[in-house]
């Protein structure tokens, strides 16, 4: 029980979950934003498939993770162009829509990453991290916390801001009615589609962001199917979170902790099978909904395509 | 009877489209990987459809398809999205391939085969309970659940397989391999298995079920309007729960069916995946039997002749994914043309497409349905 | 607001805004057919019509929602597009719809400051929390601007939905749709006083309502729509000075045309409360008893609280109130669509309380919803299938699980030619049918077999008056013959017209109940602003 508490342990476990996190938690706001108004993206493991590809290849041809990064955002985003053209322009389903989204993306970048990395299976250098003056020497906290990578403390502070955003500012006000009243947003004379189309984008950016960071700083390369899921669980953050965007970091660092969990055990000389370790944050989601069931809440407007004069 | 035709013939139009469509644009993506897309469809046809080998093999492949499909037209015809067909499917089929050997060694054949596939339908049956029950008393949003759960049984499945079912011959984990002649027997000359006429019957069965029966009337209400459900009397949670068994129970067949009739045994990390590639195809026939049972088959053509034009190509299979993304892409994009020329179509019933709308006077769920009456809930769990 | 006073001396300036030959086609139906309309500045111009005859479609291409196929409009002389919600609002028309517009999570300012800022930046809370102040004073209104909008009642959200369209400082017209159909007796009379104080700020208010005295009542000016197409108009000095009586028998005629006379009974219920004579019955014993039903509310729905009333058999019982009271909720307690934590359902005595839906309905009780196509029926099925939808799987219409079309069809065309419901035959999908003969199928669902105790839930809601009046006519047979009904309506003088006694819903409390006795409106109107103590 003791080795449970032990520095080495402990340190592993934060370090180790805060990396995980950060994918899931750059996701998961995107969602967040994009559930407000009403666009569920379903697709959002393709946007992440596509970032973290993308990210890959422009780090490993430039060698800068930032650009790598902002590749990263930027194929997110195209991915997300789909749901922006299909779902919110067209009015299409946005579930089938983003089935398709997660198999294009899932075919694609397996495709495009065997044709050309196949053979040679390149990794990244060691990623960057900056570690905080002072409070870096604050004993596990120090080595796990504040020694990251300089985006983790971006991605934290960027949850804020967007719960500022969605609560103090006009954008905000219309991201939030679109979703819950799209009507009454369009009588406000504010477009529907318009709100939406940038709320889709925004996913997009931070579910390739986070794509990004996987490849880049969690795994250093590419590998098909790479998220493993991870897209779905953002998902249900998003949903669990109830539109208030910081609760996204108690929820990502709480499922990164469940996947780095194996890593940490493995310190200190416990070994489980990894079957056991990918099952587990999918088995914390069905837990957490199972006891919460009743809280979670989405918009009322959630996936119903916004078409004036239909109620 | 001339009317019939002619809206049978614009319904298979209104189908083709959109595989014709999806096969020209990834054609343009392979040209673009400097594959001749001409002589990668000229392969795949000839793989996959003209070649008698390949065409048995295509045959064969549609076998789990078309269970899975009958599966999910269960389920979306009550206006659920069943999106965990994967972990089902290796649920059953793992489970099929755990007992298979020693149920043969004390039951025989025949009792063995009927025992395997009883299990595999219960365990794929089993594992939507938890989504179902969600669904149906909270209204927690089926789709999240059912693809958690998916992957929780992808998990289990392998777990199963490197421990309990694991066969002392070394190598890969595996389970004991179901010699050849003890397995489905073959139809005729041929090496296609019953599993095909499993398949098909239940397609058929499927179809009679839904559109002649009263359980297959009540989960329709069920689909329709879950408010109209609880109106009419009907129970939705115990609804819920039936048509998310029935579906579960199909999809774990199809896993009973690729073990009894192709694989043999299963071999840890087995994943085919096949799950969310039949949903266009059911989409694409309108949830109708007879409309899935030959686009299953078309697709298991494609499939077939597509995994090995990709080898001839030198590229990954996961080309396929691509395929069926665009076939979904263009399915949307047709209804979307035809709406525009007032001729409404939809592939997709606007049922399933709106499932998250919450009902009036219900604000705390996950866009459900009305709580039902307490006595009503307490008749379903009884 | 010399403008003003000139208009009150009775010449004529240029109307504010001119609509000419609007003309609007949906799929199957001309919605607007040529309608030309003046809008003057410091008027009320009460839009008069039955449903359907296209008053909301023509202020929908006032307020820039729909655009209309043909016509032309002009603002102060000006030829102007209306094209999107937006540019009305820019002209200072804002629009109070039937349905509202608020969003229910977000607070009452924020609901006001939805699109009024422009741009994506930083609120500003402080100007818009000043201008709320000021519209308070205008309107009168008693909440707070941090409240949640969707906590309010409803009439104070028909004021946040005033306040929204007259948030700018330029506002010209205001337009109200049927902004009656959820204010109190009391909430009326403040209406009224609200109106008065936005002539004398010279706004141009358009009115629209399908009651007659209402138009009346609130309107300097009248135009009467019919299918589509104006019928008939009442100028200010044609309202003044005659009888309340001698405009309603004009405008009847205008409504209806030659069918004015065939239709006076129905059409005097819509238009001023008549009590007519209840055939004698004998009451027999309690049918339906309810006793102290109580539901927690929600974000969406008002709870209840200690619900308790009984019906007699052949007893019509009225539940008045101001919809969204708990009139649904109660509805679906009794119907066993809801469970309820206490209290009890007792049918002829026994409880009931515990049993689902199926059960009851088998005991003889009976429930016509109110949202007919949602939940009364299944739009994708056919006729025959809905007329059966409350026995699947029972016999004869199924044997063994196994489908009897002929039993089903057999069935449903009896039902089909009693109640005279207009379909091609009994396999036409039920979505194409007309909202009346929908009701006149769900009735006849409902009544066959045999029916012992029925709730009916704004039974005659959004139907033209002669369904209206066959509605009525067929639950009065029913009562004669012995059923229970409990009738749930919002409109008081349907209920005079049709119940023994009347109870009065009010936040989901049963705040009082009153014999039908001459009278009974005034008291019912006083019970329906009844608050019991710890209810606000």
């Amino acid at each position: 029980m003791s080795d449970l508490l032990s520095q080495e342990f402990l340190t592993a476990l934060i370090s180790g979950g805060l990396v995980a996190a950060m994918p899931l938690l750059f996701a998961s706001l995107g969602e967040l934003v994009s559930e407000q108004a009403g666009v569920l993206n379903v697709g959002l493991e393709g946007y992440m498939l596509f970032g973290a590809f993308l990210a890959f290849v422009i780090a490993y041809n430039t060698g800068s993770e930032w650009l790598g990064l902002a590749a990263g955002i930027v194929a997110g985003a195209v991915g997300s162009l789909l749901m922006v053209v299909f779902s919110v322009r067209m009015r299409l389903d946005q579930i089938v829509i983003g089935i398709a989204i997660i198999l294009l993306a899932e075919g694609a970048t397996s495709l495009l990453f065997d044709a050309s990395y196949a053979e040679s299976r390149p990794s990244l250098g060691t990623p960057s991290e900056l570690a905080i003056p002072l409070l870096k020497e604050i004993p596990i906290l120090g080595e796990s916390v504040f020694s990251q990578h300089p985006i983790v403390y971006v991605g934290i502070a960027l949850a804020f801001v967007v719960g500022w955003i969605l609560k103090r500012t006009s954008a905000g006000l219309s991201i939030r009615a679109a979703g819950e009243r799209p009507e009454a947003l369009d009588a406000a004379g504010v477009s529907v589609t318009a709100t939406r189309t940038w709320a889709t984008l925004c996913a997009g950016g931070l579910a390739g962001l986070g794509g990004g960071y996987l490849a880049i700083v969690g795994a250093g390369s590419f590998t098909p199917f790479i998220t493993q899921g991870a897209g779905f669980i953002a998902i249900v953050i998003a949903m669990l979170s109830r539109g208030v965007a910081p609760w996204t970091i108690v929820g990502a660092v709480l499922f990164g902790m469940s996947l780095s969990i194996a890593t940490a055990l493995q310190l200190i000389g416990v070994e489980i099978q990894t079957d056991y370790v990918q099952m587990l944050p999918f088995i914390a989601v069905i837990v957490v909904l199972v006891l919460f069931a009743r809280r979670s809440y989405l918009p009322s407007a959630l996936a119903l395509p916004y078409v004036r004069g239909e109620k | 009877m001339i009317a019939r035709a002619a809206r049978l013939g614009e319904a298979t139009l209104t189908a083709a489209v959109p595989i014709v469509l999806a096969l020209v644009v990834n054609g343009i993506l392979l040209a673009a990987l400097g594959r001749d897309p001409f002589t990668f469809y000229a392969d795949m046809f000839n793989r996959g459809l003209i070649q008698w080998e390949g065409f048995q093999e295509s045959i064969i492949r549609s076998a789990p398809l078309l269970l899975i499909a009958a599966g999910l037209i269960v389920a979306f015809r009550a206006n659920l999205w069943n999106l965990g067909g994967d972990g089902q499917f290796l649920l059953g089929a793992a489970f099929t391939a755990g007992f298979a050997p020693s149920l043969l060694e004390s039951l025989g054949v025949w009792p063995m085969l009927l025992a395997t596939m009883a299990i595999a339908a219960l365990a794929g049956g089993a594992w939507t309970l938890i989504p179902a029950l969600l669904r149906g008393r909270y209204g927690v949003n089926e789709i999240i659940t059912t693809l958690m759960m998916s992957f929780i049984g992808i998990g289990v499945a392998n777990v199963l397989v490197k421990g309990p079912f694991m066969t002392e011959v070394g190598g890969v984990a595996r389970t004991d391999v179901v010699p050849f002649d003890e397995r489905f027997p073959l139809l005729f000359d041929t090496r296609i298995h019953l599993g095909f006429v499993i398949g098909v019957v239940a397609l058929l069965a499927v179809h009679v079920l839904m559109t002649r029966t009263s359980l297959g009337l009540r989960l329709r209400i069920l689909g329709a309007s879950p408010r109209a459900a609880l109106h009419a009397g009907l129970r939705p949670v115990r609804l819920t729960v039936i048509a998310f068994a029935l579906s579960g129970a199909l999809i774990g067949l199809s896993g009973s069916v690729e073990i009894l009739g192709v694989q043999g045994s299963f071999r840890a990390d087995f994943n085919p995946a096949y799950g969310l590639l039949v949903i266009p195809l059911v989409f694409l026939a309108r949830l109708n039997a007879i409309g899935s049972l030959v686009l299953v088959i078309v697709f298991s053509v494609i499939q077939i002749g597509g995994e090995s034009a990709a080898r001839e190509a030198e590229i990954t299979s996961d080309v396929l994914f691509v395929l069926v993304g665009l076939m979904l892409l263009f399915m949307a994009l047709t209804e979307y043309w035809r709406a525009r020329r007032g001729r409404r179509m939809r592939f997709v019933p606007p049922e399933l497409a709106e499932r998250l709308r919450p009902a009036a006077g219900d604000g705390g769920g996950v866009g459900g349905e009305p709580r039902p009456a307490i006595g009503a809930r307490e008749m379903g769990s009884r | 607001m010399g403008a003003d006073s000139d208009n009150r001396r009775g010449t004529q300036p240029a109307p504010l805004c001119e609509l000419r030959g609007i003309t609007k086609v949906f799929p199957g139906v001309v919605a607007n057919d040529g309608i030309d309309l003046d809008v003057r500045a410091g008027e009320v111009h009460a839009l008069l019509g039955e449903n359907g005859a296209g008053k909301s479609t023509l202020i929908n291409i006032l307020s820039g929602m729909y655009r209309p196929d043909a016509g032309s409009t002009s603002f102060e002389g000006r030829p102007v597009q209306i094209d999107s919600p937006r540019a009305a609002i820019e002209l200072g028309i804002g629009t109070v719809y039937q349905h509202l517009t608020l969003v229910p999570t977000l607070s009452v300012l924020e609901n006001l400051m939805l699109g009024s800022q422009g741009g994506t930046g930083r609120l500003d809370l402080e100007g818009a929390r000043e201008r709320f102040a000021e519209l308070a004073r205008l309107l009168g209104v008693d909440f707070a601007p941090g409240a949640r909008a969707g906590a309010l009642a409803l009439g104070q959200q028909q004021q946040v939905e005033i306040m929204k369209a007259l948030w700018r400082q330029d506002s010209r017209v205001l337009i109200l749709d049927e902004p009656t159909s959820m204010l109190t007796p009391q909430g009326y009379e403040e209406l009224r006083g609200v109106l008065e104080n936005l002539k004398s700020e010279g706004l141009a208010v358009i009115l629209i309502t399908h009651k007659l005295h209402e138009a009346i009542e609130l309107g300097d000016r009248v135009t009467v729509l019919r299918a589509g197409r104006v019928v008939g108009s009442l100028a200010p000095e044609e309202l003044r000075g005659r009888s309340e009586r001698e405009l309603s028998a004009r405008i009847v005629e205008m409504m209806f045309g030659e069918q004015a006379a065939e239709l006076a009974d129905a059409v005097e219920v819509e238009a001023t409360p008549v009590r007519r004579n209840l055939p004698r019955r004998e009451l027999g014993e309690v049918a339906l008893a309810v006793r102290g039903l109580a539901l927690d509310g929600d974000e969406d729905a008002v709870g209840l609280r200690d619900v308790t009333v009984e019906v007699r058999t052949g007893e019509i019982v009225g539940v008045a109130g101001v919809d969204g009271n708990g009139q649904r909720e109660l509805a679906e307690l009794i119907a066993g669509q809801r469970g309820s934590r206490v209290g009890e359902v007792l049918l002829f005595g026994e409880d009931v309380t515990r049993l689902g839906v199926g059960e009851r309905e088998r005991r003889g009780l009976r429930y016509v919803t109110d949202d007919r196509i949602g939940e009364g029926m299944v739009a994708d099925l056919d006729v025959a299938m809905n007329a059966v939808l409350k026995r699947i799987g029972r016999r004869p219409f199924w044997r063994a699980g196994a489908e009897r079309r002929d039993e089903i069809d057999r069935f449903a065309e009896g039902l089909v030619e009693r109640y005279n419901v207009r379909t091609p035959d009994v396999r036409t999908r039920l979505a194409t049918l007309s909202g009346g003969n929908v009701q006149k199928l769900l009735l006849a669902r409902e009544l066959a077999g045999e029916p012992r105790v029925a709730v009916f839930n704004k039974p005659t809601h959004g139907l033209d008056v002669r369904t209206a009046e066959f509605v009525r006519d067929q639950i009065r047979e029913a009562a004669a013959a012995g059923l229970a009904a409990l009738v749930i309506s919002t409109e008081i003088e349907e209920l005079v017209d049709l119940c023994d006694r009347i109870v009065v819903i009010s936040r989901g409390e049963l705040t009082g109940e009153v014999e039908n006795t001459p009278g009974v409106e005034e008291r019912v109107g006083a019970l329906m602003v009844a608050r019991s103590g710890s209810a606000s």
